[in-house]
């Protein structure tokens, strides 16, 4: 699991901090750690639906928050459970475009092993920093 | 924790962080704990609630009340009034699950009464009130009835059959805040409550089933005014929100606030969670008569919920809920900011109340209450764990101190990571069961983080306002049911 739950921010809530080596990683790895505050097990989730998630941000950190944002929000709209398969990011100026391959199924109480709700993406201590092994996020989810 | 060096004892019960404590606070800190009660908060409670005391506006002391706890923001328990004309609206004052709230409802069955049918009780509660990820309601009305519905509030459930005139005056701001307006609400927001009514949601969200057993009455006269005069007379309250239509407009208008803060209006704050604009700059505007549709939709969530209980309550006792005395005490938010006037340095003025994680309790003559209560000061609705308990308090004058405003409910002390780690959802379920306290849960390792020990000791919260002459007791209840999101 390229992602970490974090146990002392912000106690009533859920933060975590997921890792990858390219921008593409880090996205699809954030996506897996919020879907995965609500359902145990993502080898579970099944590829009957697929979507394309576009937009676009100022930033590439606020691209990723928006990402993040759109899977809460299928979550509610259309009872998804989603994840990440690919994403494509071009610049232009300065503005940053995302086009995310997303696929999974309804949620089903039965079928999904399912844990507490996310009901949004905080900005709280929300950043998308560069290491020197690749690229880290560190979000907190309102729970 | 280790406190701010720069803190002061102002009384057993108030703390204060001078504005010396940070750079840019505008005004003090004023934190509403015990010894215990202080020494047990978080770091984060003293970082966020000094960034609020930092913002723009700002009329008089952040507060932060007893069971005050880490959350993004302002802590959770953080209040704040700002002026109308120089200060901000922030989301991240009131909270994504805007409106937040509780509800609590009376009947005339003792606890012999109900235990015998607590199973079939709980067991239709948590069929006909859809809990957890993701669900949706019975209520199937269209995006633009949903429109309607948020900005006329819970008189529409009166309309449709989901509840009583009495409902309504018994609900705090009669169930509609004025100046809702659907139209600054974004199609995304719609999409995801329109099919949201009457859900309970998740984390610690519930409905249950309590008693009020004679040696927890601390004020018989105030409790019977309320309703609760029968020994050991059981009630049911509940706890939920705005759903996913409150959590999208809350994030919509942080993406905008965050765009012009800065470069339109050039406000900086510590933490891109207390993203604000002016509160009469057309954005405050647009998310003040946004944030009103939540507050509304909320309202009609737990109106709805509401009918639900009456109806499998009447299924059960196969009597009409009238004859089981199902009467509302009251519905109260606790995730809001309202325009209130207030008493601010001898002057009655106009402000913008945030309450983010706190109750609103108004004491005895305000003109804010229903007839009923008007003597008696406002109902106070604190929901504890679902292990030790919940309270019914008062408003009362001195309350003025922190803008009327008390506690919500007893406030984490552990991580749900944690409390995860040391508890088995199963096990916690079987053994409340044995301590008599039946739990239908939709997910087991929700229940588990939800763990009693998870929690601030209730009594100690509850004390405090009580000690401070924010609210006082009234009675507390004791679990017997529980569903459990």
């Amino acid at each position: 699991m390229p992602y970490r739950y974090l146990e002392n921010i912000a106690i009533a809530d859920i933060a975590f901090e997921a890792y990858g080596s390219s921008v593409g990683e880090i996205f699809i790895a954030a996506g897996d750690a919020l879907t995965n505050v609500m359902v145990e097990n993502l080898d579970v989730i099944e590829k009957n639906t697929s979507k394309s998630i576009l937009c676009d941000a100022e930033s590439l950190e606020m691209l990723l928050h928006k990402m993040l944002d759109e899977l809460v929000y299928y979550k509610d709209a259309e009872q998804l459970l989603l994840r990440v398969a690919h994403v494509d990011i071009v610049q232009e100026n300065d503005t940053w475009r995302l086009n995310a391959q997303v696929y999974g199924e309804r949620i089903d109480p039965v079928k999904h092993e399912l844990n507490v709700d996310v009901k949004a993406v905080t900005f709280h201590r929300f950043a998308l920093e560069q290491t020197a092994e690749g690229w880290k996020v560190t979000v907190v989810l309102d729970i | 924790m280790k406190l701010p060096k720069s803190i002061k004892k102002l009384t057993d019960n108030i703390w204060e962080i001078p504005e010396s404590y940070k750079a840019g606070m505008n005004v003090p800190v004023r934190i509403y704990a015990s010894e215990k009660l202080i020494t047990e908060m978080d770091e984060g409670v003293f970082g966020q609630i000094s960034n609020v005391a930092a913002l723009p506006g700002i009329t008089g002391p952040a507060y932060c009340m007893p069971d005050g706890h880490w959350g993004y923001g302002f802590p959770i328990g953080g209040v704040a009034a700002f002026d109308p004309e120089t200060g901000v609206i922030s989301p991240g004052g009131i909270g994504f699950d805007i409106n937040c709230g509780m509800r609590l409802i009376r009947t005339i069955l003792t606890v012999d009464e109900v235990r015998s049918r607590i199973r079939d009780l709980v067991d239709k509660l948590f069929k006909r009130i859809p809990a957890g990820v993701g669900t949706t309601g019975f209520v199937v009305i269209s995006r633009d009835e949903f429109r309607e519905v948020v900005e006329s509030g819970a008189q529409w459930c009166v309309k449709n059959g989901y509840g009583v005139e009495e409902d309504i005056d018994l609900t705090e701001e009669k169930g509609c805040v004025a100046g809702a307006d659907a139209s600054k609400v974004s199609a995304s927001a719609i999409e995801r409550g329109y099919r949201q009514i009457g859900t309970l949601g998740s984390g610690n969200h519930y409905l249950e089933i309590q008693v009020a057993k004679p040696v927890n009455i601390y004020d018989p006269k105030l409790a019977k005014t309320f309703g609760i005069d029968i020994p050991n007379q059981v009630c049911i309250m509940l706890h939920c929100g705005s759903r996913g239509f409150g959590h999208q407009v809350a994030t919509d208008y942080l993406h905008t606030f965050l765009s012009v803060m800065g470069k339109k209006y050039d406000i900086t704050t510590p933490d891109r969670e207390l993203a604000c604009a002016p509160f009469r700059s057309q954005e405050g505007q647009d998310y003040f008569a946004a944030m009103k549709c939540a507050i509304n939709m909320s309202y009609v969530n737990r109106q709805v919920i509401l009918h639900r209980v009456r109806e499998v309550f009447s299924d059960v006792f196969h009597r009409d809920p009238a004859d089981l005395g199902l009467h509302m005490i009251y519905d109260i938010a606790h995730n809001t900011a309202m325009l209130e006037k207030h008493i601010i340095d001898g002057t009655e003025r106009e402000v913008l109340v945030h309450r983010k994680g706190a109750t609103r309790a108004f004491g005895p003559g305000s003109t804010s209450l229903p007839a009923v209560y008007r003597n008696s000061g406002q109902p106070v609705i604190i929901g504890g764990s679902m292990e030790t308990g919940s309270y019914l308090l008062a408003g009362l004058g001195s309350g003025e101190q922190t803008l009327f405003t008390t506690a919500h409910g007893s406030g984490r002390t552990m991580s749900r990571r944690q409390a995860k780690k040391l508890h088995n959802g199963k096990q916690l379920q079987h053994d409340l069961e044995e301590r008599g306290i039946y739990i239908r849960t939709a997910s087991y390792s929700a229940l588990a983080e939800e763990v009693g020990e998870a929690y601030k000791n209730i009594d100690d919260v509850v004390a405090v306002t009580e000690n401070t002459g924010i609210s006082k007791r009234v009675v507390r209840f004791v679990p017997i049911g529980n569903i459990k999101g």
